[in-house]
């Protein structure tokens, strides 16, 4: 029962992490209708340069450059490869965004090279115990972090004039327009934001228990995606139940990986994409998309 | 406050020649009506006024100009700051956001203090969309939604108005409503070019028409001659009977 409830914890604190990330990409899609495969770049940029700056300015003022400078390179993504495109389809930006990713990770899985670079977070591997439940620091911190910024956006996206001209232009951009709705600034605002969701994220997904930052973090992002599909790519209510659904999952699964022998083994790796394709089959458009996959 | 100019303007999508060379003017305090048949270009012509050319791979030619100000190359959100705001036809509500944010949207671009005044005149304008706030717009009826294309539209403080087909598909008393608020609008002080079909209820409205015909401005006149005279019957409808009868049966065929 005690593993259960590890399993479960964990597995929901990973969902969070997995739904800051499907949260950014499913923005970008609502503001652009673009299908941001460079998300996972975005990530390892910002989580790079936590893990370079940290020794040289400390923790959290490299941890704020980090989230800063992912949102930048968002943007200017936006600005400088999506905005400028003068491309009839939105599949075509979805196939630019893999050429993007391609040039940032590459560049940047150079620099790292075959190093495990430390996040230099104050947690370390402490853990906590509440009865005979054993948790890391680490796992409560992202949860509580993950909520609260996601609980943040939501109400922004709720009540805020930015919320109300993201809805507005993801419902009907040439309308919104013609409210006076700047709908550049809208569409670069949703890239900035996803950028610095996903620098967070980054740093979670490199703490205990993960030894820290390496080449393969950006292979561990891609686990979002399926969070953010089978949640149904243009809900945000989606992107967080597709996250915890990934999140869980995955620790179940790697957990009792011994009673289920039968699967195989890295079960827990495979499982997001299972679980996905599951969803998919029986409601294509995801669990809360109101868009089918077959239009991005 | 400033006369909107249109001259010489001539609108393609791709191939397609949409206008050829329209020129009109809205006289600022004025009601200047737009006629034409179905494909005539009137949705064209607000689209080139308000800058969404674009969204539909459309490009255009001449100048269009609020008082000494251009309007031609700025994009959308800048045509409504500089007080220029459009209905689109069809209303085009934002359905999945409730009646209060779509007026919100339509504020977006104005400072906050302005806000409450614009939202106090629209909703003593339209009881309605107090009643239904929180109700979300997809929900309302048509007549409805209208009032709420309307009234979003005000809420970004314009000094002219554009108003692409309001009546469109509208039971007849609804259709008077919407005239009578058009009217309204206009005695506070807010110039209105008004794209109709329902043409009775254009010209009653309006000191001013063009009679656009696959693109070009086919008639033009006081509002009161065009209505005296037949040509806009022989024109426009392209038959002589009784224009209430005519109308009617026009107005039918378009529900279905
Ligand atoms: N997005 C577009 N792409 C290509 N051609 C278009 C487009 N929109 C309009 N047209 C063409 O331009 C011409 C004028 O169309 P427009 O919509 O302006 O007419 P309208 O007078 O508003 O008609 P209606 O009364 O039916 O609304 C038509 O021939 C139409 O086929
Ligand atoms: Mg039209």
């Amino acid at each position: 029962m005690t593993t259960f409830v590890e399993l479960l914890v964990n597995g929901i604190s990973i969902g969070a992490v997995y739904a800051l990330i499907a949260l950014g990409f499913v923005i970008i899609f609502k503001a652009t209708e673009v299908v941001n495969f460079a998300h996972a770049s975005l990530l390892l940029a910002g989580g790079y340069l936590v893990a370079r700056l940290w020794p040289l300015v400390g923790f959290w003022a490299a941890l704020l450059i980090g989230v800063a400078a992912a949102a930048l390179v968002a943007a200017a993504i936006e600005f400088l490869v999506i905005r400028r495109a003068d491309v009839a389809s939105h599949s075509v930006l979805a196939i630019v965004t893999i050429g993007v990713d391609i040039v940032i990770t590459t560049e940047l899985t150079r620099q790292i090279g075959t190093d495990v670079l430390a996040m230099g977070d104050p947690w370390g591997s402490e853990v906590v115990r509440f009865g005979g439940v054993t948790l890391a620091e680490t796992r409560i911190v992202a949860l509580v972090t993950a909520a609260a910024l996601i609980t943040a956006f939501l109400l922004a996206f709720k009540y805020t004039g930015w919320g109300v001209a993201m809805r507005a232009a993801a419902e009907d951009a040439e309308t919104a327009a013609l409210m006076g709705v700047r709908l550049g600034r809208v569409s670069m605002s949703a890239w900035a934001v996803a950028g610095g969701l996903a620098a967070v994220a980054a740093l979670f997904l490199c703490v205990f228990p993960t030894p820290g930052l390496d080449r393969s973090t950006s292979l561990v992002a891609l686990k979002a995606f399926p969070a953010a599909i089978l949640g149904g790519l243009d809900s945000t209510t989606g992107a967080l139940v597709g996250g915890l659904v990934i999140g869980v999952t995955e620790s179940m699964m790697s957990g009792y990986q011994n009673d289920m022998v039968f699967l195989g083994r890295g079960i827990g790796d495979v499982a997001p994409f299972l679980v996905m394709l599951v969803i998919l089959l029986i409601r294509p458009a995801g669990l809360f998309g109101t868009k089918e996959l077959a239009r991005v | 406050m400033a006369d909107l100019v249109v001259r010489d303007l001539v609108v393609g999508y791709g191939p397609v020649r949409a206008l050829r060379g329209v020129s009109m003017r809205v006289p600022s305090g004025s009601i200047v009506a737009v006629l034409g048949a179905n494909g005539a270009g009137k949705s064209t012509l607000l689209r080139a006024i308000s800058g969404t050319l674009r969204f539909h791979r459309g490009a255009c030619r001449g100048a269009v100009t609020l008082g000494d100000r251009r309007l031609t190359g700025l994009d959308a959100a800048s045509v409504v700051a500089r007080g220029v705001v459009q209905v689109p036809e069809g209303r085009r509500v934002f359905a999945r956001m409730t009646v209060e944010e779509n007026l919100r949207a339509g504020g977006l671009g104005r400072p906050r203090r302005d806000y409450a005044k614009a939202h106090d005149q629209v909703v003593e304008l339209f009881p309605v969309l107090r009643d239904r706030a929180r109700q979300r717009a997809g929900l309302l009826s048509g007549g409805e939604q209208q009032m709420l294309a309307i009234g979003r539209a005000l809420m970004a403080g314009p000094t002219t108005l554009l108003l692409d087909e309001p009546t469109l598909g509208l039971a007849p008393l609804m259709a008077a409503r919407i005239a009578e608020t058009i009217k309204e609008i206009n005695s506070l002080g807010t110039s209105v070019l008004l794209v109709e079909q329902n043409v009775a209820m254009a010209l009653s409205l309006a000191s001013h028409a063009y009679v656009l015909e696959v693109g070009e401005v086919a008639l033009e006149g006081a509002a009161a001659d065009l209505r005296a005279g037949d040509e806009v019957r022989r024109r426009y409808l392209g038959v002589a009977d009784a224009v209430e009868g005519t109308l009617e049966t026009r107005t039918l065929s378009r529900w279905s």
